[in-house]
């Protein structure tokens, strides 16, 4: 629970265009990415926005594909509000906001085709890849869905799991020592912004978050959309709604080229 | 494109579509209020195939007690489909696509609710989608918007309700299961028509700004004619009796 | 400075209902410049204040409101009460037990039963407490025989009718006594059946038709029809 004061303290900045330590209505705050620090995941991303901070984790295995999708390999994301992150978490299956955030990643990572899913095809119909990647929340002052967001697509680019081959009896043969990036398409970058009286401001904190009306989340691929989410429990009119995606597009670009400087050449 | 081996073609050169609507048009949509007697309210709406029911109970005292907020209702909302709704029978305990429309369809609702009016109580919305043709949440919002205002809960303005999809690169409003499947976008989309209030926005698809400009444009008219269908339904049954007493025909 | 409708118009939530000068009374609210309605219900708009008579919705306790209640519960020292709101009563003991009588000592039940019927005054309903509800006083306590029925509590209002009008025609002309909980629960006492019969009648068609004008004729028109056949 905010205290009034704290509440008030946000308003009156934010009447003057200001935010709390000082950062602008369109800042973000700093961010660091770290990959691969996870030696026993395929791939593996920290991210931290500002003291914000969520893990991905890539894990590959094989399996057999969808019945209606018999050369595409399968993709699978989850996401766990830990207990560690914040003492509003309590532990056991995810709820509804944990949810809500794996599934808007999914569709951000599917409907960008981040990975190539037809080129994790091993053999049709029988034996495909799966991918499962897992996202958690490790400390939460804010904006988990832009961390999370980009911890996953950060463990997606950096990831590498073993070539495959098919032996002469036509069976699966995991070769460890050979390794390979994922077939990547695309980098959907993901951007939230807030609403807070009349005010759009970029990656919101946690005490924001709290005193939001509401949220809007866009993943961004290039210029154009592929994701968007409203949250919260007040509306937004259509001119704020465009006015939110122009400012998160262009923040989608300033996290663009982090993510090219960390994760290199791609 | 194909679909079980026959040649699918959701759009026409001319922009007529599967079911033959125009781009712009939305599905025949049948409102009724008040139809379960015990709900404090009701309403079922089809929208062509798509059936759904949805009953209000509150506000009503809150269990468990430590979830009752000291300033508002707690609004709770629960979506819901039947295992005979869908093609391949769904199981009916509740699925992730099931906790986050629920969650996505209460973020569409109370922005219109005038909770502060019930502090320490709670309004249940409960949906049940029995024939799922597409558009399912937008259809659900439609229903239980007119739920919660024949239950007299006081509300800023009605909730409207309307997708929009993208085949073959026209945009069209109130999309199929067949349009959601195969077309390329699917926009769920719900305002608040006489305040002009965005509550529910979710894409799935690649749209530009501009596209999503004039997405929004297209939903924003079919929510006001909604919202029109939404307003006879819940005056329908007090105009028909006050008819009926003026001509004299009732006892 | 247009108002968009008159008195009697059937209105629901989000309707425009003026722009301008007005000012919002029960049941609408005011933004920028346009007034608007929150419930289903009928408009009423006098010197310039338009509100909104609903037709549906809850009953909110008001300090001094006689309720009726149901008894569903028991506390240490008190009875707990079913008033068709989404807030319970509380209901004293001390106020049933005889004077020398400790509650903590006695069993309540004996006194007040589950699903006993009383007529209760809202005492205090504020946000840090239950309703509390007093059956202290002329024409309360607990009531037995008769009938107990419930209608939409936003109808009452015109169930009771102008200076009690309405149920003071509907109590003579049907002999019966008439309790009226303002919760939506209404007690009906009469020499027979057929009375009590003919009072529910009554107020169902108050119930029903309390969105068209006329309805004190109709009634009148009701009761006398009754009476000749």
């Amino acid at each position: 629970m905010i205290p009034k004061l704290k509440k008030q303290q946000i308003m009156d900045l934010l009447s003057l265009g200001r935010r709390v330590n000082g950062r602008g209505l369109e800042d973000l705050r700093p961010v660091e990415i770290r990959c691969q620090s996870v030696k026993n995941a395929e791939g593996s991303a920290e991210v931290r926005l500002g003291k914000t901070l969520a893990i991905a984790g890539v894990k590959t295995s094989i399996g057999t594909p969808f019945a209606d999708t018999p050369d595409t390999g399968v993709m699978i994301v989850n996401a766990e509000f830990l207990p560690i992150a914040s003492p509003t978490f309590e532990p056991g299956p995810p709820d509804e906001n944990a949810i809500e955030l794996a599934r808007v990643i999914d569709r951000g990572l599917r409907k960008a085709e981040m990975i190539d899913l037809k080129q994790l095809c091993i053999v049709p119909g029988k034996a495909v890849w799966e991918l499962w990647i897992d996202i958690h929340a490790l400390n939460h002052d804010g904006n988990l869905m832009d961390a999370s967001a980009l911890a996953a697509v950060a463990a997606i680019l950096t990831a590498e799991i073993p070539k495959v081959m098919l032996n002469e009896k036509g069976e699966v043969t995991i070769n460890k020592s050979e390794k390979q990036r994922l077939p990547i398409k695309s980098v959907p970058i993901t951007v939230t912004i807030a609403k807070i009286g009349d005010k759009l401001v970029v990656d919101p904190s946690l005490d924001e978050e709290e005193v939001a009306d509401a949220f809007l989340t866009a993943t961004f691929v290039d210029d154009k959309v592929c994701t968007i989410q409203k949250r919260g429990e007040k509306g937004l009119t259509a001119e704020e709604t465009m006015r939110a995606l122009q400012i998160a597009r262009q923040k989608a670009h300033e996290l663009f080229k982090i993510v090219k400087e960390v994760v290199g050449g791609e | 494109m194909s679909v079980k081996g026959k040649e699918l073609v959701l759009i026409s050169p001319e922009g007529k579509r599967l079911d033959g609507r125009r781009p712009d048009e939305i599905r025949e949509l049948k409102i009724k209020a008040g139809i379960l007697e015990n709900a404090d309210g009701s309403a079922y709406v089809e929208q062509g195939n798509t059936k759904i029911y949805a009953a209000i109970y509150g506000p009503r005292e809150v269990h468990p007690r430590h979830l009752a907020l000291p300033n508002k209702a707690v609004i709770r909302c629960r979506y819901h489909m039947t295992p005979f709704s869908v093609e391949e029978r769904k199981s009916p305990a509740p699925t992730r696509r099931e906790i986050e429309l629920s969650k996505v369809i209460r973020e569409a609702l109370a922005p219109a609710i005038i909770a502060e009016q019930f502090p320490f109580s709670a309004i249940d919305v409960f949906i049940e989608v029995i024939n799922a043709d597409g558009s399912t949440r937008c259809a659900s919002i439609i229903a239980a918007s007119v739920a919660l205002a024949s239950a007299g809960i006081p509300m800023r303005d009605l909730v409207a309700a309307c997708s929009v999809g993208k085949i073959n690169g026209v945009l069209v409003l109130d999309v199929t299961d067949v349009e959601d499947k195969y077309g390329e976008v699917d926009m769920p989309f719900a305002m608040m028509p006489n305040r002009s209030e965005i509550t529910l926005l979710q894409l799935d698809g690649i749209l530009s700004l501009e596209e999503i400009e004039k997405a929004i444009s297209m939903a924003t008219k079919a929510c006001k004619d909604i919202y029109e269908k939404q307003k006879s339904a819940l005056k329908e049954k007090y105009i028909e009796l006050r008819k009926a007493v003026e001509e004299g025909t009732r006892t | 400075m247009p108002i968009h409708v008159k008195d009697w118009d059937l209105v629901v939530p989000g309707e425009v209902l003026a722009e301008g000068d007005y000012v919002a009374g029960p049941y609408v609210y005011k933004e920028g410049n346009r007034l608007f309605a929150t419930t289903i219900g009928i408009v009423e708009s006098k010197r310039g204040i338009i509100r909104i008579v609903p037709l549906q919705g809850p009953y909110i306790p008001k300090v001094g409101d006689v309720v009726i209640g149901i008894v569903i519960d028991y506390l240490p020292t008190a009875y707990v009460l079913d008033i068709n709101s989404p807030y319970k009563a509380i209901l004293q003991a001390v106020e049933v037990l005889p004077p020398q009588k400790n509650a903590l000592a006695e069993d309540l039940s004996k006194y007040l039963d589950v699903g006993d019927v009383v007529v209760c005054k809202v005492v205090r309903f504020d946000k840090y407490s239950d309703v509390i509800v007093s059956c202290k006083g002329r024409e309360l306590g607990k009531v037995t025989n008769g009938k107990l029925i419930k209608v939409s509590p936003a109808k009452i209002p015109r169930l009771i009718g102008r200076k009690g009008s309405m149920i003071d025609l509907i109590k003579k002309e049907t002999g019966c006594r008439i309790i009226i909980g303002q919760n939506g629960f209404i007690w009906i006492k009469g020499k027979d059946l057929a009375s009590e019969a003919l009072a529910e009648r009554v107020i169902r068609k108050i119930d029903e038709e309390a969105h068209i004008s006329g309805l004190t004729q109709r009634i009148q028109l009701m009761l006398q029809l009754e009476k000749e056949g």
